[in-house]
């Protein structure tokens, strides 16, 4: 299947891999995760802080309309090479999720085209699995939602 | 009305999900399964039990023997489950995609 945006996440690992092969050169892509204007703006959530260095930190965060913090992720930067890779610490504040060490590849295909790895290890098997539930359970609850709402329509 | 398992606890337990990799290959009978193990037969048909209450394995009776065998209606709908969460990325990846397309052209 063609699709873009491939997961892979074997049976056996704690951890998963996914590629995505962009049409946008190396330095624009790279510039996606390294200006937080630009991350504010594609992953929807505000940069409190981004220090893209070796030992550097980073911290997200989304509030809803009322002020009420609803997201909050945050990790330290081990290593960056701009244009090439970065590996990070990922942590969801206030999740049981425990700390995920995520590494990130770019790499240039043509002058136009790249594409991005991201390797994500986490503490466990069981702890990798309810990570990826969580769309999965979204999805179900927001079906559910779609048919209660239909329910109450026809009310 | 009895109270399912839950599926994604029952495949995450590394002997159950031994289980399911053999059965992939063929239908076996419980003694056969157990012959894989090194764990007492008592516990292996605990296995077998939870992941047929998950409706991950069919029983069938062929003349004094029961084999099991997967379910692969259920087996399919676990591969799924994953397919949110690549969607969810996929879908970050366009926004991504827009924006730098959009910051390009103003620059």
């Amino acid at each position: 299947m063609g699709q873009k945006t491939k997961l892979s996440a074997e049976d056996a690992r704690q951890e998963i891999v996914i590629t995505r092969e962009f049409d946008l050169p190396l330095e624009l892509l790279f510039k996606a995760y390294e200006e937080p204007e630009l991350v504010e703006q594609w992953m929807g959530t505000k940069v409190i802080k981004l220090e893209n260095k070796q030992h550097g930190s980073w911290q997200f965060e989304t509030s809803d309309q009322q002020g009420n913090v609803v997201f909050q992720a945050h990790g330290v930067i081990h290593e960056f090479v701009p244009n090439e890779r970065f590996t990070r610490t990922f942590e969801m504040g206030n999740a049981p999720f425990g700390v995920q060490l995520e590494f990130f590849e770019f790499e240039k295909l043509s002058e136009e085209t790249s594409k991005l790895t991201m390797h994500i290890v986490f503490k466990s098997i069981a702890h990798r699995d309810q990570m990826l539930k969580i769309p999965f359970a979204q999805g179900l609850n927001m079906a559910h939602n779609r048919l209660q709402e239909i329910v109450n329509k026809l009310k | 009305m009895e109270i399912r398992r839950d599926v994604f606890q029952a495949i995450a337990d590394p002997t159950r999900r031994a289980i399911i990799a053999l059965l992939a290959m063929h239908a076996m009978t419980p003694g056969a399964i157990a012959g894989n193990f090194e764990s007492s037969r008592q516990t292996i048909s605990k296995h077998i039990q939870i992941l047929t209450e998950c409706e991950l394995l069919r029983q069938e009776q062929n003349g004094r023997e029961i084999y099991y065998h997967l379910n692969p209606v259920k087996i399919k709908e676990i591969a799924a489950f994953i397919e949110p969460f690549r969607k969810l990325w996929d879908e970050r990846f366009d926004k991504l995609e827009a924006v730098m397309k959009n910051y390009k052209s103003k620059k």
